[in-house]
């Protein structure tokens, strides 16, 4: 056995299994919009539903590890807490980066309308081209 | 011996099945046991055998117990030897922190000191017993140990809150026998006792790192000791028939 094996206790040898392997983990922050592709068993026939709103908190590890994505329908909020490594995820999507300053977003409870959304995020290169891209066209 | 072994109890967790469902379990290292002594009808006048669980420093064993697992050499084992007593055979092996002795049953294979029960023998059980000491509570009241209600905190209730309340009238119990019914839950010492919890599934059976995944909680505290066996009952969860029926009982079916 490698090293690091050996530092593992019982537990997490007993948890491995129930974990997504490092190639099939969830991508996503807090504050992200997301789409979380859902296996959804009919009778013998599955379909995939898809949940889509913002992740505001995540919680827990090993198998106990979940997230929570919060969407308005209709008006009225809904939440739903997902488990990261339950197998019926079969795809998660992040739609948006959001630029957030806490991991837990619970004060998008109080907020109604328009305050919900958040400022979205760009990657920090995409950013600097923008930046470079409008001095370029300045004339100086 | 009805199939069994000792074991420590790790911990509780969640494993999915196959379906995706979450499932709690408790996490059992499971042996490697060692036969320590063979219990013989027509010695011991029973037939059971001994099992020992988790090495300790011989620094700790009396020397009882380090002769009971392996042969010790010393005056008296001199004198017995030469005068021709038999000794008795020795697993030889490290003095065991946990010796149980669990009771052999018709039919069951035969078992040699020394010989090593591993988790091995679970592979193919599909549900447990696990015997094991739940924690010890203390002196506890009624409402703690056996979930009364307790009286109101108001109504003019005064100092009598977590109290059990009436214990009988003396039209029914007290009338009759000036006694109260025998087993009525009071207040009193909780816990540290052993338990028995039948009838738990098993989840998974790791030979690599001889850990056994139980479905549900077992008694004790995490690192406690327990006895792991086959279940003894017939009818599995949710009323489902477990088979794991030994061939002599199926027969009588």
């Amino acid at each position: 056995m490698a090293k690091q094996e050996q530092k593992k206790t019982l537990l997490q040898i007993a948890e491995e299994s129930s974990l997504r392997k490092p190639e099939e983990k969830l991508v996503y922050e807090i504050g992200d919009t997301v789409n979380v592709h859902l296996r959804i068993l009919e009778g013998d026939k599955e379909r995939i539903q898809i949940f889509s709103g913002v992740v505001i908190a995540t919680r827990g590890s090993g198998t106990r590890e979940s997230f929570i994505v919060r969407r308005i329908v209709a008006g009225e909020g809904v939440e739903r807490m997902f488990p990261v490594n339950s197998p019926k995820i079969s795809k998660l999507e992040v739609v948006r980066h959001g630029k957030v300053r806490r991991a837990k977003l619970f004060y998008l409870r109080d907020r109604i309308g328009k305050a919900v959304r958040l400022v979205e995020r760009r990657p920090k290169a995409e950013m600097a081209a923008r930046a470079a891209k409008l001095k370029a066209a300045k004339p100086s | 011996m009805a199939l069994g072994i000792l074991g420590r109890k790790v911990g509780m967790t969640q494993v999915y099945d196959e379906t995706g469902n979450l499932i709690p379990v408790t996490v059992v290292e499971a042996g490697p046991c060692t036969v320590l002594q063979v219990r013989t009808k027509a010695k011991d006048g029973y037939e059971a055998v001994q099992l020992g669980f988790a090495d300790k420093p011989r620094r700790l064993a009396p020397r009882s117990e380090l002769g009971h697992v392996s042969a010790i050499e010393g005056v008296r084992a001199k004198k017995r030897s030469e005068s021709g007593v038999a000794t008795l055979p020795k697993a030889d092996c490290e003095p065991q922190r946990f010796v149980r002795e669990l009771p052999k049953e018709e039919g069951d294979a035969a078992y040699e000191v020394g010989q090593k029960v591993t988790v091995d023998a679970f592979a193919e059980v599909k549900a447990v017993d696990v015997i094991g000491m739940i924690k010890g509570r203390g002196f506890s009241g009624v409402m703690k140990q056996h979930g009364f209600h307790g009286l109101c905190a108001s109504h003019g209730v005064k100092r009598h809150h977590r109290a059990a309340g009436s214990i009988a009238s003396h039209s029914t119990e007290r009338g009759r026998s000036g006694k109260i019914k025998k087993g009525k839950k009071m207040s009193g010492r909780w816990g540290n006792e052993r338990v028995t919890i039948r009838n738990l599934r098993v989840i998974r059976v790791d030979k690599e790192t001889n850990s056994l995944l139980v479905c549900g909680a077992i008694p004790g505290p995490n690192g406690g000791y327990v006895i792991v066996r086959k279940t003894n009952k017939k009818v599995g969860i949710n009323g489902v028939v477990v088979v794991q029926a030994t061939k002599a009982k199926k027969g009588k079916k």
